[in-house]
């Protein structure tokens, strides 16, 4: 068929390849600063995603190749992974996998079609599942000082360890000690003398979260992502918070201690620029971004669960056909100001 | 309590009667549902639906007396909006109304005719000229393609044929590269 | 002289390919022993064949003639015999063919007599007419008449903008054009610049071709009008006119607007050069540059007659083994061809022979994955993904609503796409849906006016003749009243006889309105259809009769 008969050498397999690149520094520091027991977690979703896509292929009748290959699949497993404790028993991850490419990605119509984010629903529903094994994380090693094994790792995981191990390493996370600190009528300055809370914020966490960011800033630079939805993200964690705080510093952590959880500079890289089900439009991204931003503190602050990243863009997800139709640019041409999509 | 349902209650009366006046006061003249009926139906007044012509069909779907998938015509798509516009599921087209079938013109074969006017009178859209005794003639561009013309002719010189696709009316194909072959053909 | 220059919106940067072609001269291509010349050459009514089959032309002969406004004339591009009138493959991804004037050409290569046209002794109008006779249209590829385009109308033209953008890889006849006969380009700009009025002239030229922009600038500096030759960054598609407009000047036209609107008119430097040989030559429209590129040996720019074989040109430049197929234009908006044997046409600007090394298959399509690459660099500034979207579900309405007619059918979107979606050929498809559907509405509403119509004259007719019969009726029994008052005698008998007479006269008049049987040879189930309808179409009757009859009605 007709023009044009030339691309770019781009391809969708290229563009997952560079968010498991970019992801890679995220993986490092988590290795170096909580022992190599995400990587078995890593494996372990990276399986069960590729078997759970080619098995989810053949069964809509789709060829399985040029879809395995796109990597997307990848790309929710090695995210979901990063979102779930590092230790986490495998069904969790299994489950967690699972429920993301089937029901989520495939369920919903496949790659490009999908409504939410699946590796925020995975998590979600774990969460709302599990929420004893998915707030057990272990602590730091320069906290906990066990550094596990490999070996170690994969027998907590695939259970063959005593309880009594798993719970060694375990501690509460730096917002899980927030939370629990402010229900029992702490001040933040109280709770943050804590020896998880570290520079800006949690020990450990802090160099995991700049880790993420420094691959998301890759992205950036190659022009994977657009600056609009990290930026508007990140933003707006800072402003909720920072607008918290300024009120009541004691009740509410600092904007510093919010945007260097990982989990937000994970979110606001990796998991709300995911294009399938993030808004398109310019103003929408920064709308999009903004949105997930404010609610993952609003979350954080009121909700029932200590973290809020995935909610959030949860939400936001739901909003994107709204945000794309009002926030149609002007076209080449077109009447000065915004135009709607639609008339009606 | 009593005080809520009260203000439930009298808001429901109001709205009611606002919504019962203004039906009243912005009262749509005519029947713009059959109106908007036969902007859908295909206007080649052909009959098979039942009905003499497009008009009589949409009204009568109008009226509720006639079924969507009367018209051989307007095909599927044509059932497919109408069940649209109505706002209940399409249906299969009832075949025994006829099938649709490729956009053909009449043509009169002109050493054939005898001029007897028998197709003019046929003709719902006037689209036949000609004189009584006088060679008569198919205006391609006005034809509708109903065959209404080609039964009453007693020297069966009118003839059904294909419009035939030119440049001026050609259409881009849909890109046919539905994922499932060209991924088949590769994968 | 420096000029502030802006960035359009989006755009690629393509791997050029210029350099196979643009190293050799313009070779004049022999005379063809036949000329297939089509009559729809151009936008707007097809030209209207003015020879017989049989004939001798001479080169520059008006073979068709304009037909209406937007038209231009075709003529004989070398002298011989008309030997068919009537379809032939022409260039056009359809593979239909169309009408066209066929010619065995005699070698002589005569040319009619012409002469230069005194453009300032001539009205505007007229010059205008002469140019359409000329078959003058836009070279750059869209072949719109050019004697419509060099009419200001009400809209003052105060800047000219010529188009040498040439931005799409692989074609260099304009380059070629620019670097060999600026000064015709420029002289042919003098008679623009006579029927638009315009006081701005600039010429914009992309950085990448460095001698045309010197051989334009130097012949510039020898005209007695200011001409600014511009370069612009080498960025696909600083050569679409919008896009140019908007480097050049700014400025963008509104959306659903002409560039005349904002007083700019663009022409391409090849209708410049082919309207300074009409007017200083008196040359009609019978030849062009065209580039023939890709796969073969020799990739340069031909002097071509209108009607040429393009496969005569790919000899001529060496064809090679392996070719996988023929595109008119770039490869970005190019059309393939569906034979090599079509002739080339006023819009043939460059011939590119495929093979698979040079443009390999395109991969499968995966979805779409919303990345908004293709909004990045999209110059109309639409959102490609959300048309495709619409296109693909068929939800034209839609489409249109996301400005799917503002789409320039660059291909920048589809060069982008990671999932290799052909998202122009979902947006062409989307775009002949809608205007097939446009014209099948206006086909059905002129039937339903028609019908309409119909009904009207036959209530009219049935009207008239009841009328007539009543009056007749009417006359009759006051004629025998007259008469039963005279005699006296019979009047008995007489009253009596009227009375049968007016009963006559109603039953004929009931005949008169029953509709004629076309229906004697349908089968039984037709039959009872249509006893239906007459009896539906008798109830209307009725309803229509009530106000005007008042003997005849009847239960
Ligand atoms: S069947 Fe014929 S007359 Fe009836 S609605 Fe369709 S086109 Fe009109
Ligand atoms: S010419 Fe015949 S087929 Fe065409 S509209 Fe008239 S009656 Fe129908
Ligand atoms: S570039 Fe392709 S995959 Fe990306 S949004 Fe556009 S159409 Fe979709
Ligand atoms: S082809 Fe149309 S939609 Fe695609 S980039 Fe060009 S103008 Fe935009």
């Amino acid at each position: 068929m007709p023009a044009p008969f030339v691309i770019d050498h781009s391809s969708v397999t290229q563009v997952m390849a560079w968010v498991l690149v970019a992801l890679l520094p995220g993986i490092a520091a988590h290795v170096w600063l909580f022992g190599p027991g995400i990587l078995v977690t890593l494996a372990l979703a990276t399986v069960t995603a590729v078997v759970a896509e080619a098995a989810m292929l053949k069964a809509r009748g789709y060829p399985v190749r040029p879809f395995l290959t796109d990597l997307s699949a990848i790309v929710t497993a090695w995210l979901l992974a990063l979102c779930l404790p590092s230790l986490a028993p495998w069904w969790l991850i299994v489950t967690g996998t699972l429920f993301a490419i089937v029901v989520a990605k495939h369920l919903y119509g496949g790659l490009g079609q999908n409504v939410f984010n699946p590796a925020m629903v995975g998590y979600a529903v774990l969460l709302i599942s599990f929420p004893v094994q998915m707030t057990s994380w272990p602590g730091p090693l320069a906290l906990t000082g066990t550094p596990l094994s490999l070996a170690d790792s994969a027998a907590i995981i695939f259970g063959g360890a005593p309880k009594a191990v798993l719970d060694a390493v375990t501690m509460a996370t730096p917002l899980d000690t927030l939370r629990t600190g402010l229900l029992q009528q702490h001040t933040v300055d109280e709770i943050m003398t804590q020896p998880i809370f570290g520079h800006v914020g949690g020990a450990g966490f802090e160099w995991l979260a700049g880790a993420f960011l420094a691959g998301g800033l890759v992205l950036w630079a190659l022009r994977i992502i657009s600056w609009r939805v990290p930026l508007a993200f990140l933003a707006g964690v800072w402003l909720a918070a920072g607008f918290l705080h300024f009120f009541d510093a004691g009740r509410y952590g600092a904007p510093w201690f919010h945007l260097f959880a990982p989990s937000v500079m994970l979110g606001a890289f990796f998991i709300a620029t995911d294009p399938v089900s993030g808004s398109t439009t310019p103003l929408g991204k920064l709308i999009f971004g903004f949105g997930a931003g404010v609610l993952t503190i609003i979350i954080r602050t009121w909700g029932g669960y200590p973290d809020g990243v995935a909610f959030a863009v949860l939400l936001m997800n739901v909003a994107v056909p709204l945000i794309d139709q009002y926030t149609q640019p002007r076209i080449y041409g077109g009447a000065p100001g915004r135009e709607k999509g639609s008339s009606r | 309590m009593i005080a809520a349902l009260l203000v439930m209650v009298g808001l429901a009366v109001v709205i009611g009667l606002a919504l019962g006046w203004s039906a009243v006061r912005f009262k749509v003249e005519g029947n713009p549902l059959a109106e908007k009926i036969d902007a859908i139906l295909p206007q080649t007044q052909c009959g098979q639906c039942g009905f003499p012509g497009c008009r009589p069909y949409a009204e009568a779907i109008a009226r509720g007396e006639a079924d969507i998938n009367q018209c051989p015509p307007g095909g599927e798509e044509g059932v497919k909006k109408l069940a649209e516009l109505l706002g209940v599921e399409p249906k299969p087209l009832d075949e025994t109304h006829g099938t649709p079938k490729p956009k053909s013109v009449a043509f009169i074969d002109e050493n054939l005719c005898i001029g007897c006017t028998l197709c003019i009178q046929a003709c719902p859209v006037d689209a036949i000229v000609g004189a009584a005794k006088q060679m008569h003639t198919v205006i391609a561009s006005e034809c509708t393609g109903c065959e209404l013309c080609v039964p009453p002719c007693p020297v069966d010189c009118i003839s059904m044929v294909p419009v035939a696709e030119d440049l001026p009316h050609w259409k881009f194909k849909h890109p046919l590269v539905m994922m499932k072959q060209v991924g088949g053909a590769r994968g | 002289m420096t000029r502030v220059l802006h960035r359009f919106k989006g755009g690629v940067h393509l791997p050029d390919h210029k350099a196979e072609s643009n190293g050799r001269p313009i070779h004049a291509a022999p005379v063809p022993r036949q000329l297939v010349i089509p009559l729809r050459q151009h936008i707007g009514n097809p030209a209207r064949p003015v020879v017989e089959v049989g004939q001798q032309v001479l080169k520059g002969q008006i073979i068709a003639e304009a037909d209406g406004y937007i038209s231009a004339a075709v003529h004989a591009s070398s002298s011989g015999t008309v030997t068919a009138i009537g379809p032939a493959l022409v260039p056009h991804v359809s593979g239909l063919p169309d009408d066209c004037i066929t010619i065995e050409t005699d070698g002589r290569d005569a040319w009619i007599d012409h002469a230069p046209i005194d453009y300032q002794a001539l009205a505007p109008a007229d010059l205008r007419m002469r140019l359409r006779d000329m078959g003058l249209a836009g070279l750059g590829g869209a072949v719109f008449p050019s004697a419509v385009k060099l009419d200001p109308g009400a809209h003052a033209c105060p800047t000219l903008i010529v188009n040498g953008g040439e931005c799409e890889p692989w074609i260099t006849c304009d380059d070629l054009l620019m670097r060999t006969r600026a000064d015709e380009i420029l002289q042919g700009v003098r008679v623009m610049r006579h029927l638009l009025g315009s006081t701005e002239i600039l010429v914009g030229i992309e950085d990448n071709k460095p001698e045309a922009i010197a051989a334009m600038q130097a012949a510039a500096a020898g005209f007695d009008f200011a001409v600014e030759v511009i370069a612009v960054p080498t960025i696909y598609p600083a050569g679409g006119a919008k896009q140019m407009i908007e480097t050049l000047t700014g400025r963008q036209v509104p959306s659903g607007k002409l560039s005349t609107d904002i007083g700019i008119q663009v022409f391409n430097v090849g209708t410049a050069y082919a309207l300074a040989r009409a007017v200083f030559h008196g040359e009609p429209l019978i030849s062009r540059l065209v580039t023939v590129t890709g796969h073969v040996l020799r990739p340069q720019n031909f002097e071509v007659l209108i009607g040429t074989p393009m496969q005569r040109l790919i000899d001529l430049a060496g064809d090679r083994d392996g070719a996988t197929g023929v595109l008119m234009g770039g490869p970005m908006m190019g059309m393939p061809m569906p034979s090599s044997e079509v002739p080339v046409v006023k819009a043939t600007n460059c011939i590119l022979v495929k093979s698979d090394a040079l443009f390999p298959p395109l991969p499968a399509m995966l979805p779409c994955i919303r990345c908004t690459r293709c909004a990045d660099v999209c110059p109309a500034e639409l959102q490609p993904q959300e048309l495709f979207r619409f296109a693909k579900a068929g939800d034209f309405g839609r489409a249109q609503e996301y400005h799917l007619f503002d789409c320039i059918e660059c291909g920048c979107c589809s060069y982008v796409c990671p999932s290799h979606i052909p998202l122009v050929d979902y947006y062409r498809y989307a775009k002949s849906e809608i205007w097939a559907r446009e014209r099948e509405k206006r086909a059905a509403d002129l039937a339903r006016a028609r019908h309409e119509f119909r009904l009207f004259r036959l209530e009219r007719e049935k009207k008239e003749k009841a009328e007539k019969l009543a009056a007749k009726a009417q006359a009759k029994r006051a004629e025998l009243a007259a008469e039963a008052a005279a005699p006296g005698a019979t009047g008995e008998a007489d009253a009596k006889k009227a009375l049968i007479a007016a009963a006559l006269a109603r039953a004929q008049a009931k005949k008169a309105e029953v509709a004629p049987k076309n229906i004697d040879q349908l089968p039984p189930d037709k039959q009872r259809e249509i006893e239906e309808i007459e009896a539906r179409r008798a109830k209307i009757r009725e309803l229509a009769r009530q106000p005007l009859e008042t003997d005849e009605t009847k239960p």
